[in-house]
């Protein structure tokens, strides 16, 4: 029979988890993982709830950016005027998931950890150099964001670690970022291709800094250096534009599957980054 | 076999119950609470019909888990009128005839009556994105949106 437990603090969850000896899962908004128990897909022995504990729905600003607390909701995330004015992009990707009610409970960390290629949160996480902030039995360690999803649904945290927060980094002047999907309805719908630019632009618009993440073109969220170069030192000219997209479609290795062909997420994918990338280049004031 | 035993507040009730952990807050306000006013349209999250209020949140209670629901308000249709006075949404609905078959109608009412606390006076889109959620396939939508703009303006004294 499964247990549920809803601890106070981390340490209680990481301990519960780290002593299950069989299935155990963390639930955070349980949007995923609740409709995965009643397909069958997952069958946990234990649930481990971190809604109660209360740090975890915490936005605060550290001397390394913004700490956004692992069980805090993505309509919450919304609402924060702080986090849309410096991040734009992480909130679009974010508050793009589901429905009204399904923002009511889903998470960043929580469509980190289910870990699809799609999953609208992570690309933007990725092109702002974000990290996880984890806790397990051996105490606390930082990772990359892109090097938490290890393939379709599996992640690199290994047994008893959560992660308690995303991290944001430094905000320079001058800096935006932003995030598109492809998706054939106006709404509600799973990513067939996604993409997120990350600028800071010098006193004169010059992109002095970039970083392009592409979502559902490979197993995880990819960042892509290549096409980051591709706008450095530059004010985002067609040309640069042109190597951007070029650059972008290069590092895709989709699937055909029912939502797309590999051929248009290839195509598409560099129309979306071309899009983002004018769309973060104006939000950080380039002309 | 022993449950975890809830207490919570539904529609400003003190309740308890005991519930299996895997069962979810729909299942206990239909099953054991008797309130069968949220309905199971999919189960996963994706129609709305069970759509209720979780500490001033906009939820699905398929995907909350009864369990969870200890220290919470919960908000249900059913706490919706008060007394024999209907809320302006449920009035308006009947006035509008927006629903047809009732299934997704109190999801419906409970996703709006969000919305309009949140934005007094939305606009025609901004009231089909904040229903969203919530699907009817009887309707066709226009005669809700019908509903909720006539509710907004009456709610706003206009």
């Amino acid at each position: 029979m499964m247990r549920y437990e809803a601890p106070a603090t981390v340490s209680a969850a990481v301990s519960l988890l780290a002593r299950e000896k069989g299935v155990g899962l963390v639930m955070a908004g349980g949007t995923d993982l609740l409709v995965k128990m009643k397909s069958g897909l997952v069958e946990p022995d234990l649930i481990v709830d971190i809604k109660r504990i209360k740090p975890l729905h915490e936005v605060k600003k550290t001397a390394s950016g913004i700490s956004i607390g692992a069980a805090l909701c993505n309509a919450a995330l919304g609402e924060n005027a702080m986090l849309r004015k410096a991040w734009p992009g992480v909130v679009e990707g974010a508050t793009l998931i589901g429905s009204k009610q399904v923002q009511g409970r889903c998470t960043m960390a929580g469509n980190l950890c289910n870990a699809s290629p799609a999953g609208d949160a992570v690309p933007a996480l990725v092109a702002a150099g974000a990290k996880a902030v984890i806790q397990g039995p051996k105490g606390k360690r930082k990772l990359a964001i892109r090097d938490v999803p290890a393939g379709p649904g599996r992640t690199t945290l290994k047994k008893g670690e959560i992660i308690t927060a995303i991290e944001l980094p430094k905000r320079e002047p001058r800096s935006a970022d932003a995030y598109l999907r492809f998706i054939p309805r106006t709404e509600m719908d799973i990513a067939v291709v996604s993409a997120a630019v990350n600028l800071t632009l010098d006193a004169k618009g010059v992109i002095k800094k970039a970083a392009v993440a592409l979502g559902a073109v490979a197993p995880t969220v990819l960042d892509v250096p290549a096409a980051a170069r591709a706008l450095i030192g530059t004010k985002l000219d067609d040309a640069a534009l042109d190597r951007l997209a070029e650059a972008a479609r290069a590092a895709c290795r989709p699937i055909d599957d029912k939502r797309g062909t590999a051929a248009f997420r290839i195509q598409v994918a560099g129309v979306l980054a071309q899009r983002a990338a004018r769309t973060a280049y104006a939000r950080a004031g380039g002309k | 076999m022993a449950g975890i035993h809830v207490k919570t507040t539904i529609n400003g009730d003190a309740v308890e119950f005991i519930c299996q952990p895997e069962e979810t807050l729909l299942d206990v306000l239909r099953n054991r609470l008797g309130l069968t006013g949220a309905k199971e349209g999919c189960g996963t999250g994706d129609c709305g019909a069970c759509s209720v209020m979780v500490d001033d949140r906009l939820t699905c209670s398929c995907l909350v888990l009864g369990a969870e629901a200890e220290g919470r308000s919960v908000e249900t249709v059913e706490g919706m009128a008060r007394g024999s006075e209907l809320h302006p949404l449920q009035r308006l609905f009947i006035e509008h005839a927006a629903l047809q078959c009732g299934v997704c109608t109190p999801g419906v009412l409970i996703a709006a009556r969000a919305l309009l606390e949140k934005n007094p006076n939305p606009s025609e889109e901004e009231i089909r994105f904040g229903l969203a959620g919530n699907l009817c396939r009887c309707t066709g939508y226009d005669k809700i949106v019908r509903a909720v703009q006539a509710a907004a303006q009456e709610m706003r004294g206009a």
